[in-house]
């Protein structure tokens, strides 16, 4: 039953997606050129990772407000060690970028799990504690596509069987998460640890610990989308995408996400994603001022905590409060 | 929320020790050593001008904040603020290009944001859905309208006298801004602590259940706390345009995070049922004296916010760790 509403958010997603892109092509066919769908998908890459290590996090009923500072902070260091030392090769870039990210996101969970301080509170303290030390750490300036070397800039660029790298890392992430969300027990504890701690804590599961290893992964995904993002751009500043973190938790809530905890897919974190994606790409395309994107995205986050809700109602975690109601 | 077991006391605390451990004593504390501190380091702290133009950097932030205070004890949160005042400054900002005079403009501001709570509020108690989720909406859907309608241009001409809300001042030092947060700042005290409906407040954030079996009509208390908000959120609006004399869509961007700052560092619980209106206000000068004493001494904003985050994560911790650190001592 969960899981064939499940599948109809995502159905109904994908039928959304497709017919903004068949009203869209009625008039600008060229926009669903395969080659204009890649580069779509592309550009939306590091809201997909992003929104996937958010959607984590919101399952075990906590949120991380930090991602997109975090974003900014390990881009700004990667750029950094990349002007320092022009020679060190991308893959030790990118694991530099994912473990320094992995660190960020711990020290969220430490003071979540460690000290039951709430997750809202530890991840907006840290998202200005990040964003200083960017300013810290650079004095302010800039880091220009001159000063990076063309090794850094080029790898998310460069064309692997037809498609850039940087789409094959996203697709292999999806890939990723999608079994370890379904086919391994810390994917089923994320899912207890939000759906109802007292009884993942009698099934034995660390709810704490868990939380922890969320905000672990949601801080290495978003280390991987910090170098994404500046190799791509070929620029680092301190307001890198600023405000990007309540787009992701947008991204999430369109893709079926419970505010609540304990439902939502990788599936569907991807599909939200790729539906605000696909908005920003087209606004320029059809015409329409890109001053409107906010307000369609605050309109389309709206309608879909709606259909959540609706969605949600018809679960069985309800009926224990129907019935409190009821006596 | 820890599950650490506590022995239950044989006796009560003091009043007098209640009030010395409490938290606002702990933030007067902060507050009066960030005074001290600022004072020694620069000549120009302990000038009554300068002090009277840092409260600018905080009392309209601190209006919204009273109100956000309310909200989050009732287990809720509205993070559309910010996005409020920049609705309401675009609304107000039209109207002059119309030739409507000050009386009209703030009717305009304060219906504005009324109407914007409102809509908050409808989603949230008509629809029961998520707090937190709907004001992310509407935060991107508020601004959003005023970026359709200013998108890069800026509204100008405001009416002279339109100018006092923000530049005006009461009397000697005492801006009209600062004069209005401390008569807000006692009518919120007074309800908060002091009527039926704070402790239906109360009630609801602590238990929204049994508050319901008690009688308190939830869903209408959430309704009118979100109307207050938004009445808030009016009001700083006009403040603060009246204050820079135009209006950009951009206005007061990021604040709404800022706001449950200053609401959580006064001591609110952002999980709601607990917190004061006193510390609030003692957040709001903390948070105004740090940001004004390191500008002082030429530190870059974006420096600031590193103590403010610090100071966030700190006042929490803190207890928490020594409370820990205290447990493991005892059963040695």
């Amino acid at each position: 039953m969960a899981r064939q509403d499940l599948m109809s958010r995502e159905v109904l997603l994908t039928g959304a997606i497709v017919l903004l892109l068949g009203i869209i092509a009625s008039r600008f066919p060229a926009f669903v050129a395969p080659s204009n769908l890649v580069s779509v998908f592309n550009d939306t890459a590091p809201l997909i990772l992003l929104a996937i290590g958010q959607m984590i996090v919101i399952l075990t009923r906590c949120i991380d407000l930090s991602v997109a500072a975090n974003l900014a902070l390990t881009g700004m260091v990667v750029a950094m060690v990349n002007v320092a030392m022009p020679g060190l090769p991308v893959p030790v870039i990118i694991a530099l970028a994912i473990s320094c990210g992995a660190l960020l996101g711990m020290f969220n969970g430490v003071l979540v799990w460690q000290l039951a301080i709430p997750p809202i509170v530890v991840t907006l303290g840290t998202m200005t504690i990040f964003r200083g030390t960017i300013f810290l750490l650079s004095e302010g300036r800039w880091i220009n596509a001159h000063q990076l070397s063309d090794a850094f800039k080029g790898f998310p660029r460069a064309a692997f069987l037809g498609l850039p790298v940087m789409t094959w890392i996203t697709l292999a992430v999806v890939l990723l998460f999608v079994v370890v969300m379904t086919r391994t027990t810390l994917g089923r504890a994320f899912y207890a640890a939000g759906g109802n701690p007292h009884a993942a804590t009698y099934a034995g599961i660390n709810v704490g610990r868990t939380q922890f290893w969320a905000f672990t992964i949601c801080g290495a995904l978003a280390g991987l989308a910090g170098y994404l993002w500046v190799s791509r751009f070929a620029v680092a500043f301190v307001d890198l995408a600023r405000g990007f973190e309540l787009t992701v938790v947008a991204a999430c809530v369109i893709g079926g996400v419970a505010i609540m905890g304990g439902r939502g897919t990788v599936l569907g974190a991807m599909l939200g994603a790729l539906f605000l994606g696909i908005i920003s790409n087209a606004l320029p395309v059809v015409n329409i001022s890109p001053f409107w994107q906010l307000a369609i995205s605050g309109s389309a986050i709206i309608i879909a905590v709606a259909l959540n809700a609706s969605a949600n109602r018809k679960e069985g975690r309800i009926i224990l409060k129907r019935a409190e109601q009821a006596t | 929320m820890s599950d650490t077991t506590r022995a239950i006391p044989d006796r009560l605390r003091s009043p007098l020790d209640q009030r010395i451990k409490s938290w606002e004593t702990l933030l007067l504390a902060v507050a009066i050593a960030i005074f001290i501190t600022n004072s020694f380091m620069s000549p120009f702290f302990l000038n009554a001008w300068n002090l009277s133009d840092m409260t600018f950097n905080f009392t309209e932030k601190a209006m919204i904040a009273f109100a956000m205070a309310l909200l989050i004890i009732s287990g809720e949160i509205d993070l559309s603020v910010a996005s409020i005042i920049a609705l309401a400054s675009t609304a107000m900002g039209a109207a002059v290009q119309i030739g409507v005079g000050t009386p009209g403009l703030v009717l305009i501001g304060l219906t504005v944001g009324l109407l914007c709570g409102a809509f908050n509020g409808f989603l949230v108690t008509r629809m029961g859905l998520p707090s937190i989720v709907v004001t992310i909406g509407t935060m991107s859907l508020f601004r959003g309208i005023s970026y359709i309608v200013l998108g890069d241009q800026a509204f100008r001409g405001y009416p002279p006298d339109f100018a006092f809300f923000g530049q005006g001042y009461v009397f000697w030092v005492i801006s009209f801004e600062l004069a209005l947060f401390a008569v807000l700042a006692v009518i919120y005290y007074v309800v908060l602590h002091r009527t039926n409906f704070g402790r239906a407040v109360y009630a609801i954030g602590n238990n929204p259940v049994a508050a319901e079996f008690s009688g308190i009509r939830v869903a209408r208390v959430k309704f009118i706390l979100f109307l207050l908000t938004g009445l808030m959120s009016g009001i700083a609006a006009i403040c603060l345009t009246s204050r820079l004399g135009s209006t950009r869509p951009s206005i007061a961007f990021g604040w709404e995070l800022e706001i449950v700052t200053m609401v959580v560092l006064g001591g609110v619980s952002i999980l709601g049922g607990s917190g004061s209106i006193p510390g609030v206000v003692i957040a709001a000068f903390v948070m105004g004296l740090v940001t004004f004493g390191l500008g002082l001494l030429n530190v870059p904003g974006i420096v600031m916010s590193i103590v403010i985050g610090a100071l966030l994560i700190g006042v929490i911790a803190l207890p928490r760790l020594w409370e820990r650190w205290r447990l493991q001592a005892a059963k040695r």
